[in-house]
């Protein structure tokens, strides 16, 4: 996010990818693939995110199949002479609730956790879609065409760059309708950060756009849009993997932080930022509950920034060859 | 250079006036009526309509901006006649839910951001500096390895969850420290120190993380320019190379980046202030959202917005004098 939201964890900021500034080659796929393979970092991260995946996807089935709904109460598991405290060791960790229940409620740690995780990626994903999209759009269009259109994206992204974003998200959720949070979120996710794939997509059209192979193709004919798609597009490739790749954990640290202020989703739509925050209350009692949602977010995040930071390396050092 | 500043504040003070229009239209325009706001619900027509003189919300859309924007300046008056309010400038009207004014509210809070924020600066730019020299430095060893992955933690870890981790272990169960109450340094600086440590540590933990990676990698990218071989190859000591010639370039990013999180924070830590109950701006801001208090969020979304365009233009200039090349563009 801008400066203003920055205070937020989550990922690295994009604003710091000058390193990116070189154009990357039609990338070799399987020098890239093969180097982040022999990395054991990478592939640990690769192997927490496809469980993350798999765990959301599968949520639906495993409530199937443990008949446990993360809806649900249990009575059974909570301590009512303790003000609703789990029974059990390690917040009521057992073989029916794997990572415990909450307390006051005794709902399934594990089956919220689950959907949880459906939320914020199906959030952040869908955010890294349109923010990619926008600033691949705007960037290509005012880094190409230069001028008056130039100067009107760009600031455009400034007067948005410039917004106290985390602020004014906050704001905007707690004012409009409840509705349906998780496209809300989105929408306002996208708004206020666009700008910072475009910028850099921007600077790489500016520097390809005087390329020689393009003033070949001006040459011989080609319509601008032809240039834009086939020639320059192309060459951003390895830059929007990048920023997309690194997109996707700040957007599930905003989202989680949004959820944690209690204007992101809205009980009982289970979100981890939210467990969080309802752990507030029972942090020096119960610590698993804060513990639990506090490490799936925290692997998460850093799993998507380990396999985008080795990304940038590779195709960076592509560059260099 | 005259000129170049002039162009700036211009745009520095459209960008403003572009996000009061903007958020004046989404709080007092599109939001709920602040009248039923204030009167609540045993409220008649009349009343409303009183409210609505009162605040200037009968008025066109650009003339309830125009008496906004010139009550920063001059002041302006609440209703008419005998009934009138004076607010004097800078006037930022009056908290719908205290009735205190808003400029007021505000001035009273920031000693505590400002403290937050001076605190945990002075830590994350040691540490962030240090550590990122270090791992250049160092590039591939295990000190080097080491420092950016507490480096890659730190922006992964929500400052929340830091926050209540740290609690837990440092009050809860080893009990050294007491449950955080801030009072003024004067009135007792133990338990002053006991009450910031905690969100200094909280908030530099996360901007250390940001500055380690940013100037670990400007270093090692200066170290392999041209300017540096020549100075290792005309003989001079490495300490010489390190702190004159590599220095200066590899932290001048970092220092653009300082501005800007500095004002914002002084804008108010919105989260790490909520967790610690620490009265500042921030909390200041995540009070009135939640009560729709439309009077000072208008006021701190400013706020922070004007402090993060004013450091923009500072860490412009700032940057003109300390990278030569710059100045050059800019005259």
């Amino acid at each position: 996010m801008s400066a203003p939201a920055s205070e937020l964890a989550g990922g690295t900021r994009k604003g710091a990818l000058s390193t990116l500034d070189s154009g990357s080659a039609p990338n070799p796929v399987k020098r890239v693939v093969a180097a982040l393979r022999s990395t054991p970092s990478v592939v640990v991260s690769f192997g927490w995110i496809i469980f993350i995946v798999v765990l959301a996807l599968a949520a639906p089935l495993l409530e199937q199949i443990t008949g446990i709904s993360p809806y649900a109460y249990h009575e059974n598991a909570i301590d009512p002479a303790l003000g609703g405290l789990p029974l059990g060791q390690w917040g009521g960790v057992s073989a029916e609730h794997w990572f415990g229940v909450e307390p006051g409620s005794g709902r399934d740690i594990f089956m919220r956790i689950a959907y949880g995780a459906q939320v914020s990626l199906t959030i952040a994903v869908a955010a890294t879609i349109v923010t990619t999209t926008l600033g691949v759009v705007f960037g290509m269009l005012a880094g190409f065409f230069g001028g008056v259109l130039d100067q009107l994206v760009s600031r455009l992204m400034d007067f948005l760059m410039a917004f106290p974003a985390l602020i004014f998200m906050i704001a905007l959720l707690s004012a409009l309708p409840a509705g349906n949070r998780p496209l809300l979120l989105v929408i306002v996710l996208s708004i206020f950060a666009w700008p910072y794939t475009a910028r850099v997509v921007r600077g790489q059209t500016m520097s390809l756009r005087n390329g020689e192979f393009v003033e070949s193709a001006r040459a011989s004919g080609a319509s601008p849009a032809r240039i834009a798609f086939k020639e320059i597009l192309p060459n951003l490739r390895g830059t929007i993997i990048v920023l997309s790749t690194l997109s996707v954990p700040q957007y599930i640290g905003t989202e989680a932080a949004l959820s944690f202020l209690g204007v992101g989703v809205i009980p009982p739509t289970p979100s981890w930022g939210q467990m969080i925050a309802s752990s507030v209350a029972w942090y020096a009692v119960d610590p698993m509950y804060f513990v639990i949602p506090g490490l799936f977010l925290f692997f998460t995040v850093l799993s998507f920034t380990v396999v985008g930071d080795h990304l940038q390396r590779q195709l960076d050092e592509g560059d260099a060859a | 250079m005259l000129f170049y500043i002039l162009k700036r504040v211009a745009a520095g003070a459209i960008v403003l006036f572009l996000i009061t229009v903007f958020t004046y239209t989404v709080f007092f325009v599109l939001s709920p009526d602040p009248a039923y706001m204030i009167c609540g619900k045993t409220c008649t027509p009349d009343r409303i309509a009183d409210i609505h003189e009162k605040l200037g919300l009968d008025k066109p859309f650009w003339e309830q901006i125009w008496i906004f924007i010139s009550g920063l300046f001059v002041g302006r008056e609440y209703g008419e006649g005998v009934n009138a309010v004076h607010c004097t400038a800078p006037c930022l009207g009056y908290s719908f839910q205290t009735s205190q004014s808003v400029f007021e509210m505000i001035v009273q809070r920031l000693p505590v951001s400002a403290t937050l924020a001076v605190g945990a600066a002075v830590l994350w730019l040691l540490a962030g500096i240090g550590g990122g020299l270090i791992g250049a430095v160092k590039k591939g060893t295990w000190w080097d390895r080491g420092i950016m992955v507490v480096a890659l933690s730190g922006i992964s870890l929500p400052n929340y969850f830091v926050a209540l981790a740290l609690q837990y272990i440092l009050v809860v169960k080893l009990k050294w420290l007491p449950f955080p109450t801030a009072v003024p340094f004067a009135d007792d600086p133990l338990q002053w120190f006991q009450a910031y440590i905690m969100p200094w540590f909280v908030l530099a933990f996360m901007y250390a993380a940001m500055y380690t990676r940013l100037v670990r990698a400007n270093v090692i990218d200066t170290l392999g320019q041209g300017f540096i071989r020549t100075a290792r190859a005309k003989g001079l000591d490495p300490n010489i190379v390190m702190g004159k010639h590599a220095l200066r370039p590899a932290l001048t990013p970092a220092l653009t980046l300082f501005g800007m999180d500095f004002a914002a924070l002084l804008g108010g830590a919105l989260i790490t202030e909520t967790v610690f109950g620490l009265n500042g701006v921030g909390k200041l801001t995540a009070d009135s959202i939640t009560q729709n208090d439309q009077p000072v969020i208008m006021a701190v979304t400013l706020l922070a917005a004007a402090l993060v365009v004013v450091a923009n233009i500072v860490v412009d200039l700032l940057y003109s004098v300390l990278d030569p090349r710059v100045r050059v563009k800019a005259q």
